[in-house]
């Protein structure tokens, strides 16, 4: 457990700090995610995709949750995630990392914030089309659109 | 997505998990019957997971990492796994051989039981085949042709025709045996009639007799359940007639 903490705590805690933006908050989730990995190892199935991956979707998933101050919604046996490579490789993580920071930085600002508020607040579309001001319609088209740009980025 | 644009977006935010709750239901609707979308809903999934990367930078302090491990040596994790596989390692065999031991008292009652029937049966085939070579040498008694048929009548008087039908009416079986006969043109035969309790007579069969003058027939074709008055012969056409065409020869009521 200590190697699998020492490789991919930091993918962890950065995601639990994102959401949550407090870092005695953030180490909590780091601590509860790695825990159910300990107590349930068999939630992740490593034929279906890398472990990084899966654990960075569990984080964001538990730390809205705890965001919005519920219980667990999604329990961890259910996420499946089949992206590859493992990003095991220190070289292929900086890579991969470096192409979505890209991605992301190089979308138009609304698109980008749109996309951000749904994936690291939690927010429907509703709930962003009301803090935005922008319409309904604007915002489901942004978060498509932003999700399939870095879709195509990494397919490259 | 061709031909599924409508459900695009909202498989976007069901992807990230934001989709409003009230569109969830119509959603997962469209796809539990649409494999099309379900692939496409797993694929935006991952797209989304890149998303969690981007934050990649800050690391956890140090303590995070010692108090993890602290956590982790309280867990009694190993010794629980290591109870409940024990307890299944234990339990498995003791289950598999009560199991087996059932299946062996129940097997062995199945043998004993299909002993037992095969037994009886051998016993009831063996009493039919007795049965049934009886009646077959019963039969072949009346209707060999090697079968002698020999009328007794009284001393000095001269044999005359006769004949015996033996009537069974609930199965319609007949056994009708004549002797003394006299012999028939060879355009004409014999015909016995069942004669019922109400309408007309009902053909019995023809027949010629022997060189002896004797003549049998066995079960010919008569509906079951009728009645017989009486039985009748009569000479008729060597085809048979569909009824008599001339006065009985012969006529016997039942005793």
């Amino acid at each position: 457990m200590g190697l699998l903490y020492d490789r991919y705590s930091p993918i962890v805690y950065s995601v639990a700090l994102r959401v949550l933006g407090d870092a005695a908050a953030a180490e909590d989730v780091l601590q509860e995610v790695f825990m159910q990995l300990w107590r349930n190892p068999r939630a992740f199935n490593s034929s279906r995709g890398a472990l990084g991956a899966w654990l960075g979707v569990i984080t964001r998933n538990r730390a809205i949750d705890c965001l919005r101050r519920r219980r667990p919604e999604t329990h961890i046996d259910d996420v499946v995630v089949s992206v590859e490579p493992d990003l095991a490789s220190e070289a292929e993580r900086a890579r991969t990392i470096a192409k979505i920071r890209t991605t992301l930085s190089s979308m138009p600002v609304g698109q980008r914030i749109a996309l951000e508020m749904a994936y690291f607040e939690g927010l429907t579309h509703s709930e962003i089309a009301s803090k935005t001001g922008e319409s309904l319609g604007t915002i489901k088209t942004r978060i498509r659109s932003g999700l399939l740009a870095l879709r195509g980025a990494l397919a490259q | 997505m061709t031909g599924h644009e409508q459900y695009a977006e909202d498989l976007t935010l069901h992807a990230l998990g934001v989709l409003d709750k009230e569109d969830i239901h119509t959603l997962e609707e469209h796809i539990s019957s649409c494999s099309s979308c379900r692939r496409e809903l797993l694929r935006l999934q991952d797209d989304a997971a890149w998303l969690a990367l981007s934050t990649v930078g800050p690391v956890p302090p140090a303590r995070a990492r010692k108090r993890l491990l602290e956590s982790i040596a309280r867990e009694p994790r190993i010794p629980r796994i290591v109870q409940k596989r024990a307890f299944w390692a234990m339990a498995i065999p003791y289950g598999l051989a009560a199991a087996l031991a059932l299946l062996t008292v129940f097997f062995r009652s199945e043998i004993v039981d299909l002993r037992r029937r095969m037994t009886n049966l051998q016993s009831s085939y063996s009493a039919q085949q007795h049965e049934l070579t009886q009646a077959r040498d019963l039969v072949n008694t009346f209707t060999s042709a090697e079968a002698k048929h020999i009328t007794l009548v009284a001393a000095n008087a001269s044999p005359q025709p006769q004949a015996k039908a033996f009537y069974l009416w609930t199965t319609g079986r007949l056994v009708f045996l004549a002797s003394n006969m006299a012999p028939v043109s060879t355009a004409r035969a014999y015909e016995l009639w069942l004669i019922p309790e109400t309408g007309a007579p009902i053909p019995a069969g023809t027949f010629k007799p022997d060189a002896h003058g004797s003549a049998v027939i066995v079960n010919p074709p008569l509906p079951r359940g009728v009645e017989a008055k009486a039985f009748a012969v009569t000479i008729e056409p060597e085809a048979g007639s569909a009824a008599p065409t001339t006065q009985p020869i012969m006529i016997g009521a039942g005793e």
